[in-house]
């Protein structure tokens, strides 16, 4: 794979600095049977600044809340046969469903089977999310 | 609409002063109400223990001359068979008009609201909320304050886990001027995000003491809690920490003439008996109005699923 040239794929760029593997992690990339790189503390063209880039050849349906909390403010370039067909800059979602789990050992999502697990963004400022069900920070 | 009552904060101040309202008026006319819920069903499902509060529930739905199915065994019959919470609520919706649901997880009582097609009243999810227990708690400031505003509010013991604690300091945040007192050892404060997110937040001011005496004098309302066993991993710390904050009449001796003495009950000995004769002792009042409003909060949800 030429990590500059992808002719059908996806670019997530502007990740801070560090945060690839987590992204990567938590899309699920390790599963994925296509070439995925990750680049680490590129400098960024626009601010200078180091950043992380995750280049996948393949245009999966990409989850973008997942980026949007792990990292708001990532850009997703979509490519196909070499032309950039979509750039979308990632917000930080109001609600994230099965992205991550509730760590409180008391709350219902424990024990209940086939539950949905869901946080809300309860304050942006600071970036909070809490479990729906027991409040729990995420 | 169907509509359940997980949190306190499901209730606008509008709804609560309508059920305030409500439940005043119960208390003057019950005739009036013997017979409002005439066909009705509430199921008391109850996963855990909790007598007093499945008792008032069932007292409430009495009085309102419906019916109750009780499941007091809840986790043994249903749970323990790998029955999950929403299937015994969709179960349960094919029975009964309403559900009074108390359980050990916190988030339960929400699953089921989201699994019931019948209203659901949270009767306590863990250590999360008990909302109908604060609309007791807002009864009885109510009917022995005359106002929910320009108090201040000493909330004494288990601050730390004490959702009752937590409840009330939401639910009163929302009025002005009132200010509250922290009374508890450093063990068991108020967490800080309670702190942070309704009181510092809404520039409610409150202090924090570990000497109940020192704060008696200015107190309109003294809220105790039971330091309760469970919340403990170690028996030494909970040993040491159970006896540190018992009221008794030597410790009332600074405390003003109207002061309204609360405790979510039971007990265990962090109020004297000898203060139960005293006429500023309002705990067994605020079981009495724990009835009425759950009396009022049934009527409404029926009311409103019937719409
Ligand atoms: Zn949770």
């Amino acid at each position: 794979m030429n990590i500059d040239a992808i002719q059908n794929g996806i670019v997530i760029d502007h990740i801070t600095a560090g945060r690839a593997m987590r992204i990567y992690d938590l899309l699920g990339l390790d599963a994925l049977d296509v070439s995925v790189a990750i680049i680490k503390n590129a400098v960024s063209h626009k601010t200078g600044d180091k950043k992380d880039i995750i280049k996948i050849d393949s245009t999966m349906p990409v989850n973008f809340d997942v980026l949007g909390f792990v990292d708001p403010g990532v850009t997703v370039n979509i490519i196909r046969d070499g032309q950039l067909v979509e750039k979308r800059r990632i917000e930080m979602p109001q609600r994230l469903t099965n992205v991550i789990r509730c760590k409180n050992p008391r709350c219902i999502t424990s024990t209940e089977r086939a539950i949905d697990h869901v946080f809300k963004l309860t304050d942006p400022k600071n970036k909070v999310y809490r479990c729906i069900y027991c409040e729990t920070k995420a | 609409m169907k509509r359940s009552v997980i949190d306190i904060l499901d209730l606008t101040p509008a709804e609560l002063e309508e059920l305030l309202a409500t439940a005043l008026d119960i208390i003057d006319n019950p005739e009036k109400y013997a017979h409002a819920c005439a066909g009705k069903k509430l199921a008391t499902l109850f996963f855990e223990p909790s007598t007093r509060t499945r008792l008032s529930f069932e007292a409430a739905m009495h009085e309102l001359g419906g019916a109750v199915l009780s499941v007091t065994d809840a986790a043994s019959s249903s749970a323990s068979k790998g029955e999950s919470v929403s299937d015994t609520a969709k179960v349960v919706s094919c029975y009964a008009d309403i559900i009074a649901m108390r359980h050990p997880k916190e988030g339960a009582a929400l699953v089921a609201a989201r699994a019931a097609s019948i209203p659901v009243i949270n009767a306590g999810d863990g250590g999360h909320c008990h909302p109908t227990q604060t609309l007791a708690d807002l009864l009885t400031i109510r009917r022995q304050k005359g106002a929910f505003s320009g108090l201040t509010i000493g909330l004494c013991g288990d601050l730390k886990f004490g959702r009752t604690v937590h409840s009330l300091i939401n639910a009163m945040a929302r009025y002005e001027n009132n200010r509250f007192v922290l009374i508890s050892p450093d063990e068991l404060k108020l967490p800080s995000y309670v702190k942070k997110d309704v009181l510092a937040e809404r520039g409610i001011p409150y202090e924090q003491t570990t000497s109940l005496e020192d704060a008696m004098p200015q107190l309109d309302v003294l809220y105790m809690t039971r330091v309760q066993k469970e919340r403990f991993f170690n028996e030494e710390d909970y040993l040491r920490l159970k006896d540190s904050y018992i009221l008794d009449m030597a410790k009332l001796k600074n405390a003003k003439d109207d002061l309204c003495i609360m405790h979510p009950l039971p007990r265990v000995n962090e109020i004297a008996v000898e203060v139960d004769d005293d006429p500023r002792a309002c705990y067994f009042k605020q079981v009495l109005n724990g009835k009425y409003m759950r009396m009022a909060l049934i009527l409404k949800l029926l009311k409103e699923a019937a719409q």
